[in-house]
């Protein structure tokens, strides 16, 4: 194996080919336009001649001898009979025109400089500083000739003073200009004379870089490249003719322009000013300028990402039951994928016994999964595949220095990755588990890093190759070493939905639980059933909730805070009567309800302290036990919502209808106000807008009310509400949209307006700015929506979905563009932060040299925890009024509701969008720009 | 005397840190002691514990420090562009005042990202000195000299055409709402007429109402139109022409700044402006220079220069992030902004700014506009020297970031011994 580099690059020089060099590098002149004789076979002196390079099996090259794959292609030439203007440059001898003399060629004293910036072409370039024409005679200091204004005819004509100069004289007056002053231009002579900008000579690149394909019907297609050279080549040829013969200056003058398109073309067929060069079937030609560019060119498409082997692509689902470090890979890709064993005398006779096997080995002893063996290489780099029937064969023939390529076994490590990687823990590193069925499967709480869900995600896996990168992965890329995120220094990887509802139904309250629920409840955990923690009165011992839950606790685990649940009640904490002040004292839970502060991803308290404060390694263990636990736990306690949750006694029905047609008509007598000019304008708003306002006000007070009423009846026994206010998954606000009212619906932030003429639609009258006009649905989504109001909530719901699909490619060319303003800069030795330049851009990351992830929410050091844990006590009380852990950032309640609202239509999309748009397909990371 | 004392004690717990900082070669920035040591007054430790917190606290600052080669500009894109997918694209919400737009989620985001010359909603908030603060009648004053009054908002302006005039009758009511005086519409119709082709009288009425009168000046005072102009000789288009540019007259304000509302806030009165002047509102009398902001960048860097411009690009874009309930970490934010601010002044992110600016061929090429960059190589001779993470990539090496900025070389042991002998 070849163990570092063996060589590196240091720089790469950019520099211009002279005339001279296209004619040494080229191992051939072309001069014919044909390329293929009627036997297939090429045509000397032609497009395909063999001299550049052979892409055809048994052929052999004429230059260096080499095969098909052996030789690397080499150039040829085309001669020009006449000179041409290279497109990429005109802009640029332009520069260079003006900026000398013309008959001595010195430079001029105003001589324009070159732009900062390449992209002077592009519409929206920041407009370019006004240069005045100089207006009276510009006079050479150097030989006092006259000069003149030049002018460039887009693309590649230049005039002085209204009559051409050919590429030819323009060539002339460039080979005047002497180094020095070239160097005064701000080109660099050594690397290329501005002469050479004028094309004497086209390089012919190799076949290798314009194969032509033959199609099933045995018909050969060619290159683009090849089309555009045979064009070239047609047109020079009779340009030379005509030339040579003395033909008619007009026709020899169009025959030069011809040749000029054509080369022009050839570089970059997407030249303004000029009708691009087409196919017959009418698609234009894809020439050099078109390969490199956008996103599928040569540089963003092939060179800044390169495809692998190695790799797998399946459905994802999810398995409770692994660890979070694991991933469940199906047999099928076990053995298509290899890692690579290098033989040495001590593991010879393992590696002998894994060849044995062959590639397909039948299940073990024990019945369990086998891995087998795909390739041997030896040690002369020859590749040996390895079958059923050659597999003793093969066994012969291991000795150290070979390489056994062996199938995925449990343990190996690779990586596994869901597109789109906006993050770096969109790609971890996980460990090989082997299981039967068809798709990748992993724990749970790695669905939001990866931002994964089941409803037909696929991802991919990489299996790594070296001992290097294993040894990177295992150590920087685990998903255990993932569970703060650098964004926030807090966890994201966490319990959600289920486990939440789980770790909830398991503490609230303190239920018990006899002997065979505790034993099913540990069934799937390693713990030792704890003793007992009472007798009932039927004389059977119980346990309850918080004690089973605190054996997923460390023991040196002390902290408290307040519960996703607590409804602002100021009860003492020990004795809340809505069980809502978590205390957890050396490990044990001895008051408060588990829910989404304590374990949840972005939120958790508790899941934060171990991982601080015990280590990655403990918290994943938290993290697997506490997945095992709580879905056991839901098995035994289960939970189940139907629309009868949302069931409200038909007062409260009353009520809220009362509530809704009693603003009804307020927003009636608004509006009639309104009419009658007698509503108060508010300052700065005009009273069309102050309607508006006002009436949106009300509503949304009518929506609120009708949800408080609605709520008084939805208690915490009511497993929808469980879900809600546990924070497993959805929001009061959307039980109250359920079961009380849906609310106005709005496009852009505004009541509805659009469609009919001054109306909404036609079942209103025109110019009704009423609730029910206007997009206000009353009915809950229980009752069911009206008509209009089902059209009004379609309304919205685009709105929604034109949202997304317009920010995610917002966002995806935002991040493109910080990643690559930022991608370079790293903290080096010093502590400093700087760019390839050296440039330094913080003195100190950051200002304290805190790296985010191991921050506590931000602060370097949460000081109160600290002194708390050396001296028992506190600067400031352990939790405020508000419930939230100190440090954590203020969450007003208007934020709240916000949030609430975000995160209800957050889900809806979820739903809704994946199914319609599978964004993961084609793996095109970022959107257009 | 007994402040002394408590500043001898503060005192201690400082120098305490620092040399226990210093023990352990950690560099503590001051901020962080000045915290350590406020917490720890509250708490009153003997000086055993003392000792014994700032150890803890200072080796766990230790364990903290971000890693060399730590490639934190991606760490800080990514964490900035992920939760992007996130935000909400609705570009008018409510911030505070229920009766202003202002740009916020991801629009706004992009904007201070491009470092966008002007804002898609510019807005002030203009903070009045502290003796006025409280008193709503001297903020609205404040507000008046803030916000632009043009002339059809205090006055009524008509032509009649037979007499070709321009009548301006001031409305008195929304003078004094306005706190506007005939002298001042006098004088902003004095500034901004051409006195060559129109003439002022006073017209009917009295007192503050006392209408002016526009009138055509005397041909021969005109302007001489210039050579090739063709001048419309109908006065009546001469009396709109005036009439249209006695409406857009202004008589007091900054200009720039459309509205200002007042707003309590605490005790204190402040003022929401929509459109932003910053050296305009900072010269008007009572407003509290030091707390007074806009939201355009781009202004602040003019007024008081690029480190305002950083503090105050991490400062909207924190505010951006949180208000939608995002959590990235400042120190993301700060690096954004210092690389944008770097050079002295802002660049934005993109080819017009950093990444066009860029060392690398190789990475500009990748980025976009790949011919245009190729081709300059090529002429002004440029060398990649391939130090940085695209261009490593391209070529196919290791990057320089991380675990490959560094080499590690095992030498065996007995090798070693070999090479001593």
């Amino acid at each position: 194996m070849a163990t570092g580099l063996s060589k590196k690059i240091k720089a790469l020089q950019f520099a211009f080919l002279s005339p001279d060099e296209v004619r040494r590098m080229s191992a051939v002149k072309i001069i014919t336009a044909d390329t293929y004789d009627d036997d297939g076979y090429p045509i000397e002196m032609g497009l395909m001649d063999l001299h550049l390079g052979v892409i055809e099996p048994n052929l052999r090259c004429r230059t260096c001898g080499g095969r098909v794959n052996e030789c690397p292609g080499h150039f040829g030439i085309i001669e020009l009979a006449m000179p041409v203007i290279h497109v990429g440059y005109a802009k640029e001898i332009k520069r260079l025109l003006q900026g000398t003399c013309r008959a001595c060629g010195r430079k001029l004293p105003d001589a324009p400089s070159m732009r900062g910036d390449a992209f002077a072409d592009t519409e929206d370039a920041p407009a370019a500083p006004v240069r005045r024409e100089p207006k009276e005679e510009r006079l050479c200091p150097h030989c006092h000739e006259v000069q003149q204004r030049i002018i460039l005819d887009k693309p590649t004509t230049f005039r002085e003073t209204g009559h051409k100069i050919t590429p030819k004289e323009v060539r002339a007056r460039l080979e005047r200009i002497p180094d020095d002053d070239v160097r005064a231009m701000d080109l660099n002579p050594k690397f290329g004379r501005p002469e050479w900008m004028v094309l004497t000579v086209l390089p012919v690149p190799p076949v290798q870089v314009r194969p032509s394909i033959t199609l099933d019907s045995g018909e050969r297609s060619e290159d683009d490249l090849t089309h555009k050279l045979v064009d070239v080549l047609r047109i020079n040829q009779r340009l030379r003719e005509n030339r040579d013969m003395g033909a008619p200056q007009l026709v020899v003058e169009d025959l030069w322009e011809l040749l000029q398109y054509h080369v022009t073309t050839y570089f970059d067929n997407q030249t303004s000013g000029i009708p691009p060069a087409r196919h017959r079937s009418g698609r234009p030609l894809k020439t050099l300028s078109q390969r490199l560019k956008g996103k599928d060119g040569r540089f963003r498409s092939n060179l800044s990402g390169k495809r692998v082997n190695f790799s797998a692509r399946t459905v994802i689902s999810p398995d409770p039951l692994l660890s979070i470090n694991d991933v469940g890979i199906p047999v099928e890709i076990a053995r298509a994928l290899t890692v690579p064993l290098e033989v040495t005398p001590h593991n010879q006779e393992i590696a002998k016994g894994l060849v044995k096997r062959g590639p397909a080995p039948g299940p073990s002893a024990a019945g369990t999964y086998q891995c087998g063996v795909n390739y041997l290489i030896r040690e002369d780099g020859q590749r040996i595949k390895v079958m059923d029937k050659n597999s003793e064969a093969c066994a012969e023939l291991v000795a150290p220095g070979c390489i056994v390529e062996r199938q995925l076994i449990d343990g190996d490590i690779v990586l596994f990755n869901r597109q789109p990687s906006l993050h770096r823990m969109s790609m971890m590193a996980h460990f090989v588990r082997i299981l039967p069925h068809k798709t990748f499967r992993f724990n749970l709480c790695d669905c939001p890093p990866y931002n994964a869900d089941f409803d037909g995600d696929e991802m991919n896996l990489h299996v790594l190759q070296s001992q290097e990168a294993r040894a990177e992965a295992k150590v920087l890329m685990k998903v255990e070493e993932h569970i703060l995120s650098p964004r926030y220094g807090g966890p994201i990887i966490g319990m959600l939905h289920d486990h939440i509802t789980a770790a909830f139904l398991l503490t609230y309250q303190n239920p018990t639980f006899h002997r065979a629920e505790v034993t099913y409840l540990l069934s799937k955990l390693r713990f030792p059933t704890p003793p007992p923690a009472g007798v009932d009165k039927d004389g059977e011992p119980f346990w309850t909730g918080k004690q089973l839950f605190s054996l997923t606790l460390p023991k040196d685990l002390t902290i408290e805070f307040r519960s996703n649940i607590w409804n602002r009640c100021d009860c003492p904490p020990m004795n809340c009567k809505h069980d809502s002040f978590v205390v957890v004292e050396e490990g044990i839970l001895k008051a408060g309800t588990i829910d989404a502060k304590a374990i949840a991803f972005q939120k958790g308290a508790i899941l934060d302290a171990i991982a601080r404060n015990n280590g990655m390694a403990r918290a994943r263990q938290f993290l697997d036990e506490m997945s095992r636990l709580s879905i056991t736990a839901m098995g035994l306690k289960g939970l189940s919502t139907g629309i009868d949750d949302e069931d409200v006694p038909e007062t409260a029905r009353k009520e809220i209808s009362k509530a809704l047609s009693e603003v009804r008509v307020q927003v009636g007598e608004l509006v009639e106000q309104y009419r009658q000019g007698k509503l108060e304008q508010m300052p700065g708003r005009s009273v069309e807008e102050t309607l508006e306002v006002v009436v949106r006000r009300e509503l949304g007070k009518a929506r609120d009310t009708a949800g408080d009423i609605a709520g008084r009846y939805l208690g915490l026994e009511n497993p929808a509400v469980i879900l809600a206010k546990s924070g497993a998954r959805g929001s009061m606000l959307n039980l109250t949209q359920m079961a009380g009212a849906v609310g106005q619906q709005s496009v852009r932030g505004e009541r509805l307006l659009r469609g009919y003429y001054n109306r909404t639609l036609p079942h209103f009258a025109r110019g009704d700015l009423g609730a029910d006009a206007r997009g206000f649905v009353s009915s809950n989504y229980k009752q069911g929506l009206s008509p209009t109001e089902y059209f009004f909530h379609s309304m919205g719901g685009r709105e929604g979905l034109v949202d997304t699909a317009v920010r995610t490619s917002r966002s995806g060319y935002m991040q493109r563009r910080l990643i690559n303003a930022l991608e370079d800069l790293k903290v080096v030795e010093d502590g400093t932060v700087r760019n390839t330049a050296g440039t330094i851009i913080e003195y100190r990351y950051g200002e304290d040299g805190i790296d985010p992830t191991r921050s506590f929410q931000g602060a370097a050091v949460p000081l109160d925890e600290v002194i708390q844990g050396v001296l028992g006590r506190r600067a400031k009380p352990l939790v405020d009024m508000k419930g939230d852990l100190i440090g954590a950032p203020p969450v007003s309640e208007e934020e709240m509701d916000l949030l609430a609202e975000a995160q209800s239509e957050e889900e809806g999309e979820d739903e809704e969008g994946d199914d319609a748009a599978t964004p993961e397909e084609g793996g095109g990371e970022f959107g257009g720009e | 005397m007994a402040e002394e004392k408590k500043a001898a004690g503060h005192e201690g717990f400082v120098d305490k840190i620092r040399e226990i900082a210093g023990h352990a070669h950690v560099n503590l920035p001051p901020m962080v002691v000045t915290e350590i040591s406020d917490h720890l007054k509250v708490v009153k430790p003997s000086p055993a514990e003392a000792t014994k917190v700032i150890k803890e606290i200072v080796d766990r600052y230790r364990r903290a420090q971000v890693d060399s080669h730590e490639s934190v500009g991606i760490l800080a894109a990514q964490s900035i562009g992920e939760p992007g997918t996130q935000m909400t694209l609705r570009t008018f919400h409510y911030a505070g005042v229920a009766e202003m737009n202002v740009t916020l989620g991801l629009p706004r985001l992009i904007e201070l990202v491009d470092a966008r010359r002007v804002p898609s909603t510019p807005m002030m908030t203009v903070h009045v000195e502290r003796k006025l603060r409280a008193d709503r009648e001297a903020v609205e004053r404040i507000g008046l000299l803030i916000e632009v009054t043009t002339l059809p908002d205090v006055a009524t302006v008509g032509t009649v055409v037979e007499e070709l005039i321009v009548v301006i009758t001031p409305r008195t009511d929304l003078m004094t709402a306005r706190g506007v005086h005939r002298a001042d519409i006098e004088k902003g119709l004095v500034e901004n007429l051409d006195s060559r082709s129109f003439t002022l009288s006073n017209g009917s009425g009295s007192g503050e109402g006392r209408s002016f009168q526009i009138h055509l000046a005397d041909p021969a005072n005109a302007p001489k139109p210039k050579k090739d102009e063709v001048v419309d000789e109908r006065p009546f288009k001469k009396l709109l022409e005036a009439s249209e540019e006695a409406k857009g007259i202004r008589i007091k304000g900054v200009p720039g700044i459309k509205r200002a509302l007042i707003k309590k806030e605490k005790d204190e009165y402040v003022i929401y402006t929509e459109g932003s002047a910053l050296d305009g509102v900072l010269e008007i009398v009572g407003v509290d220079a030091a707390r007074t902001t806009t939201n355009s960048v781009f202004e602040i860097y003019k007024v008081f220069g690029v480190e305002a411009a950083r503090a105050a690009l991490i400062l909207e874009a924190s505010r951006t992030l949180s208000e939608q309930g995002l959590g990235v970490d400042i120190r993301h934010l700060m690096l954004v902004s210092d690389v944008m601010t770097n050079e002295g002044d802002i660049r934005a992110i993109g080819r017009h700014g950093i990444s066009g600016k860029k060392t690398s061929v190789l990475a500009r090429a990748a980025f976009e506009i790949t011919a245009a960059h190729l081709l300059r190589a090529a002429i002004t001779g440029e060398a990649d020297e391939l130090k940085g993470v695209a261009e490593n990539i391209i070529v196919g090496q290791p990057i320089t970031l991380g675990t490959g900025a560094v080499n590690l070389v095992y030498r065996p042991p007995d090798a070693e011994v070999k090479a001593e002998e």
